[in-house]
């Protein structure tokens, strides 16, 4: 990491920490839990997207089938932490199933297959009345209590989902820098040239496969904890499709740009949402837009135009010198 | 179980599996040559049931009505194709989510127009009373819709193995670059693939109207099954959406009717089945 780069960590962890007390009302403390966990599932499907280039329209169905296992295993008696492991283990598992159904097809079939996995798990939440309470959902007791800690309250809660999603931020940028995340990259961009020197092309996207939706679990749990309450419309396609636009808004080629992202689109979800009932509509006009202007999304873009401006800085100082222009 | 219970299961699973076939066989033409998944395809089919309710409850007979609400969808099809994917050439990507896009806005825009009710779409008048035979009552409106999806069935295989523009869009399919190289107007057989594909969808809509009703979810409703369908027969392949929809309609509405809360796992089974075995699909002529 650069120098420039453990400043900026260094700040938006001071901001990140002391963000209760600078916002103090308690709604804004809990919508700014709301986008960490939002976040995680952005960097969840990022790790797919961004890194191995695979599109997965079915990124809610972990968040259904945690949600709904840590649930159930909770009413039924369990103790909160045999629930949580026992809903992340499940949607795991679940996760490495669909990872082998789905990269039976490259490419654009892979985008088909997960939608369609994504919407039957939506569609067993929302017909099996008996075990999910179908349409209308179902409630979760209580939050737990981690070491013995009491975070019913908005600004503990905040700081229990940071500790989480700082553990998922550091393992999620570990997996980005280590070999196995260049192997990734590559075959996302070579995937010819990987199985050519000695790569398993297949194993790499499937383990990736797994690892995101071993995160998307576990910001599921994090969704159940924070609502308390599960239904079908939390695990819809639109749900998936806002996880994925926040991924692809914010950059998917980068590790930040899912988190501006999730920023972006969860603020500007509540606040419109308040106003007007039109959100879909700006959903897709924002998915539109983004996708034809700007592909590469936020961060590399304004990334892009910081350069391009700093270099047009330095080329003023370079002509008063040099009478040759750089370019 | 008597026998009227399967007989008009399995009445309404073909004619289920009629108005999949006008969904999916466009979808799979679409997948087929632009090799990209329409997600707004199931917004299609749910415009063209609205359309269709619109121009029912001011006094326009049935048919006509079909006709003008799937034209309708048809242009909106491509209006989609010329005004957004094609200036996205090339990256198919972001296409298929310009698609999924789209597809949120027009079922927001239903939304709007049509309020959040379920709103029945009248069958014709003469199509109402259930055919008696032997004792027997068949709902004659079931089987009209299946006769309908398996004379388009027939058209449509008229016209992708019988006519020029059909062996155009055989040839894209197979052979992309090939097809440009020898002169085919690759970039117009988009918009007429993206003009039937919309245009059959409507009609579907429409179709479906009296059995579905039109209601705000349709959309997500019929898109994975279409997908479900495209998986099976596999893409590109007309054959492959006839047979793929008569086998999840079947499945489909006999799950339904025996095990309700599990209609969906039960689509789950064949998808797997094929993809685990045949990834190409029954029929596929290209990669999914």
């Amino acid at each position: 990491m650069s120098r420039s780069g453990v400043i900026a960590l260094a700040i938006c962890t001071a901001v990140l920490l002391v963000l209760p007390w600078i916002i103090g009302n308690e709604f804004y403390v809990n919508m700014a839990s709301q986008v960490l966990i939002y976040a995680l599932f952005a960097l969840s499907i990022n790790m797919m997207l961004g890194y191995g280039g695979m599109v997965s329209l079915g990124h809610a169905g972990y968040l259904g089938i945690a949600g709904y296992a840590c649930i159930l295993a909770t009413t039924a008696g369990y103790d909160q932490l045999t629930a949580a492991i026992f809903a992340v283990a499940l949607s795991t598992a679940a996760a490495a199933l669909f990872g082998v159904l789905s990269l039976r097809a490259p490419g654009l079939g892979f985008i088909m297959i997960t939608l369609a996995l994504g919407q039957i798990v939506w569609g067993i939440a929302y017909r099996a009345n008996e075990l999910t309470g179908g349409d209308n959902g179902i409630r979760h007791p209580a939050r737990p209590m981690p070491f013995g800690i009491d975070i019913r309250d908005a600004p503990s809660f905040y700081y229990f989902t940071l500790v989480v999603f700082a553990i998922a931020l550091f393992c999620i940028w570990r997996f980005s820098r280590s070999p196995f995340g260049a192997s990734l990259m590559g075959t996302r961009d070579q995937p010819r040239r990987m199985r050519m020197l000695g790569h398993n092309v297949w194993l790499v996207r499937f383990l990736t496969f797994v690892m995101a939706g071993f995160w998307g679990s576990v910001a599921g749990v994090l969704y159940v904890y924070y609502n308390l309450f599960l239904s079908p419309h939390a695990i819809s396609l639109q749900q998936s499709a806002e996880i994925l636009l926040m991924a692809i808004l914010g950059g998917a080629s980068t590790l930040t740009g899912p988190i501006v992202g999730a920023a972006i689109i969860t603020l500007v979800k509540n606040v419109v949402s308040s106003y007007v009932e039109r959100w879909n509509t700006l959903l897709g006009v924002i998915f539109v837009v983004v996708i034809v202007f700007m592909p590469y999304g936020l961060v590399p873009g304004c990334k892009q135009l910081w350069a391009r401006l700093s270099s047009r800085k330095n080329r003023k100082v370079a002509g008063a010198t040099a009478s040759e222009p750089a370019q | 179980m008597q026998w009227q219970f399967w007989i008009i299961q399995t009445l309404n699973s073909v004619a289920f599996g009629g108005l999949l076939f006008m969904l999916s066989s466009g979808f799979s033409l679409i997948f087929g040559l632009m090799r990209i998944p329409n997600l707004a395809h199931g917004a299609f089919f749910m415009l063209g049931a609205y359309f269709g309710y619109s121009l029912l409850i001011r006094g326009l007979n049935f048919w006509p009505t079909a006709l003008a609400a799937g034209l309708g969808v048809g242009l909106i099809g491509v209006a989609l194709e010329r005004f957004i994917l094609r200036r996205l050439a090339g990256n198919e990507q972001g296409q298929v989510l310009v698609t999924l896009g789209i597809s949120f806005i027009i079922a927001d825009i239903c939304l709007v127009a049509w309020t959040g009710d379920p709103m029945p779409l009248a069958a014709p008048q003469a199509l109402r009373p259930p055919l008696r035979v032997a004792g027997y009552a068949f709902p004659t409106y079931r089987l009209v819709v299946l006769g309908i999806s398996l004379v388009a069935a027939l058209g449509l295989y008229l016209l992708m193995e019988r006519t020029r523009l059909g062996a155009m869009i055989r040839a894209g399919v197979d052979d992309m670059e090939m097809a440009r190289g020898v002169g085919i107007p690759v970039s117009r057989l988009f918009t007429t693939v993206f003009l039937l594909g919309a245009t059959l969808a409507g009609i579907g809509g429409v179709l479906g109207g009296p059995i579905l009703n039109a209601y705000p979810g349709l959309d997500t409703d019929m898109l994975p099954l279409a997908l479900i369908v495209v998986i099976l027969g596999g893409a590109g392949s007309l054959l492959g959406a006839f047979v793929g929809s008569f086998i999840v309609g079947f499945i489909y509405n006999f799950g339904i009717a025996l095990v309700p809360d599990l209609a969906y796992f039960v689509l789950f089974l064949p998808m797997v089945l094929v993809l685990v075995f045949l990834p190409q699909g029954l029929f596929g002529r290209v990669q999914i």
